[in-house]
């Protein structure tokens, strides 16, 4: 199995990464389940996201991962091994915290060279491995500075030097964009990325902005209250999302209520409460005549001067130039506001456009409505 | 709107400054003023007074023994102290304000209550005694009072809040992330305390030492009841040369020697603490 493992994702000509098994992992602050029984399995060099809103205990999974945290029950195996006997200290894990977490009265040389040092390691070596590092960052001309003296980009570049100079097994990552601006960021992003191709390191993002695990992560694992709800590919995810609250939370959407009014083959044929019939695909478990709730992304939507049976009438708001997209606001019969997105012609759209319907390539999510 | 009342910065401190001169500046210079007199009735200006003291050799074996009674009290208070800083930082929130009362309480007593409370432990029939009796570790009550051992005891106890909440306050203002940094580069518990904890707890350290120093030297009732008589520090000989020998002049060259050699020690350890400061904010 471990070989298969290999084989899938990694070339040859990568340093091998290791894989990180996360088995059934529970967390429990006083009675509160920080985390209820995850298990997360990962490949070696794949980096995978944990997503989710504050407090739904990707954080805590990290902590447990990198051995801060001890977790009630579960294991985590490190290439088939479980490391959770190990204190921190011994794990071997490289960490960037969000606030990088830099020795403020080190310089930049020796904040790199700290892991090297209590590795006890010749102090011949340990140059070499520093200045390899700052090279890898490029932050040669820096070495002598003390932390307070750099920009947050710097900063974030010297915890990723040392974090990465001791070659740890494993790479785990605290929200290390957070504190950087828009475009740093996206640079930042990209030079990990590329950093940890070239090491193929596995490693776990922990972020909250959906973009950011979007563009960096091979696979995301969406977590809500302890759960992982979905763990998939960035397009799966948002394309096919799972549960009600994936889909909430990864990109826009738009929510339309109705009832199933028959169902075949994995089809259902919906009634919408905004009033017009619709075919889709519908997962296991429904029931005919259910309540359920439509999911349509805003580019999935168009609008129509002309009514039919698979058109709904609507009640055109605003329309917003958004840079190269046109964003128009809707309501619909039922009260719903609806979000519509289309790319944005030399033309102006005509006027009066007071139908909407499924783009002919649109692939709707259907879900029961909850109560 | 013009503002009824114009100030410029300075003038805000103008009352604290004029406090300052009326109640600290001039009595010091009164000080220095009445040092040059030869005679207790203050009629006759000279260095008579200065020529005494310091021709004196038993003055300097007194100033040595305050400075090192300081000293001593400074290292105890670091060595209790400083792993006690370290249990409360660990400690989850409810517990910490315990144990911050607890710190606390003896800045909450008169001086006066507490020295007399540690006669009551450390003496003869006391608490340390009975208790070390009735477990046989020794067969004669040991002499705890009028010794610069017990005195060291009771000061440390004395000026342990001074020390712990000035270290508090700078240790828990570091962030504590630095420790999972420090613990995930793969350095053990004993290198993450000396190598990044110490370093930037130094300002705390620097301040709460220079607290301590400063109080335990000049800690005239602790002294003069725990230590007796025989015990003879530099508070000592100011109050007999003040209120008994009445000899003024005496007394203010015995008390600018106290707040000179006070003074330079604390200096030194304040350049010590400069040359460490910068970090915690950084």
């Amino acid at each position: 199995m471990q070989q298969q493992r290999q084989s899938s994702t990694v070339a040859t000509a990568r340093p091998a990464g290791r894989t990180l098994d996360v088995e059934d992992v529970t967390v429990r602050y006083g009675l509160a389940l920080a985390v209820d029984g995850v298990s997360l399995s990962i490949e070696p060099g794949e980096v995978v996201a944990l997503l989710g809103p504050s407090g739904c205990g990707k954080t805590t999974l990290l902590r447990v991962v990198a051995g801060f945290v001890r977790q009630a029950a579960g294991r985590v195996r490190v290439d088939g091994a479980p490391i959770d006997h190990l204190p921190a200290n011994r794990r071997n894990v490289g960490i960037v915290f969000q606030n990088y977490a830099l020795f403020p009265h080190m310089t930049v040389a020796e904040n790199v060279a700290y892991g090297l040092r209590a590795r006890g390691m010749k102090s011949a070596d340990i140059e070499a491995r520093v200045a390899r590092f700052l090279g890898i960052v490029q932050l040669e001309g820096f070495r002598e500075r003390l932390p307070r003296q750099l920009s947050g980009g710097q900063q974030q570049r010297v915890a990723l030097a040392r974090a990465l100079a001791v070659e740890p097994s494993i790479l785990l990552l605290d929200e290390p964009f957070a504190a950087l601006d828009r475009n740093l960021r996206l640079d930042m992003q990209i030079e990990v990325k590329r950093l940890q191709r070239v090491l193929g390191l596995t490693t776990i993002l922990v972020t909250h902005d959906q973009d950011e695990a979007m563009s960096v992560a091979d696979r995301i694992a969406v977590m809500n209250q302890g759960r992982v709800e979905q763990f998939d590919t960035p397009l799966t995810i948002y394309d096919r999302p799972n549960t009600l609250f994936v889909n909430g939370f990864i990109g826009t959407t738009n929510l339309l209520g109705g009832h199933i009014a028959a169902l075949a083959d994995g089809h259902a044929t919906v009634t919408l409460d905004a009033g017009a019939t619709l075919q889709v695909a519908a997962p296991a478990g429904l029931a005919s005549g259910a309540p359920v709730l439509l999911s349509v992304r805003p580019e999935q939507l168009t609008l129509s001067a002309e009514g039919g049976p698979q058109r709904w009438p609507i009640e055109p708001g605003l329309s917003l130039p958004l840079g190269s997209q046109l964003v128009h606001e809707a309501r619909t019969s039922d009260g719903v506001f609806l979000k519509i997105v289309e790319p944005r012609r030399p033309v102006p759209p005509p006027t009066g456009r007071s139908y909407c319907a499924l783009a002919p390539d649109a692939r709707p999510s259907l879900f029961p409505r909850p109560t | 709107m013009r503002p009824l009342l114009k100030f410029s910065e300075w003038q805000l401190a103008l009352p604290l400054g004029l406090a300052f001169v009326a109640l600290f500046l001039a009595p010091l210079m009164l000080l220095v003023g009445v040092s040059f007199f030869d005679d207790e009735k203050l009629t006759q200006p000279g260095v008579a007074s200065w020529a005494k003291y310091y021709g004196d050799p038993f003055t300097y074996k007194v100033i040595a023994d305050t400075l090192l009674l300081g000293v001593k009290t400074v290292c105890t208070t670091v060595l209790i102290g400083y792993p006690l800083a370290l249990v409360y930082l660990d400690l989850p929130a409810r517990w910490q304000r315990v144990l911050l009362f607890i710190i606390v309480m003896p800045l909450l007593l008169s001086v006066v209550v507490r020295t007399f409370a540690w006669i009551v432990v450390l003496g003869r029939e006391g608490l340390v005694n009975q208790l070390l009796l009735s477990l046989g570790v020794i067969s004669e009550p040991l002499r705890l009072l009028q010794t610069e051992l017990g005195l060291v005891i009771s000061l440390t106890q004395i000026e342990m809040p001074l020390m712990l909440l000035p270290l508090i306050s700078v240790m828990s203002r570091l962030d504590p992330n630095l420790r999972d940094a420090s613990a995930a580069l793969g350095a053990s518990r004993w290198r993450t305390l000396f190598t990044v904890i110490v370093p930037l707890s130094m300002p705390g350290l620097v301040a709460g030492c220079l607290l301590v120093f400063a109080s335990s030297t000049t800690a005239f009732i602790s002294q003069t009841v725990i230590g007796g008589v025989r015990l003879i520090y530099l508070p000592l000989v100011i109050w007999q040369q003040a209120l008994i020998v009445f000899h003024w002049p005496q007394a203010a060259v015995a008390s600018l020697s106290l707040v000179v050699s006070v003074l330079s020690v604390i200096a030194a350890l304040s350049w010590l603490g400069r040359r460490s400061t910068g970090y915690v904010h950084g």
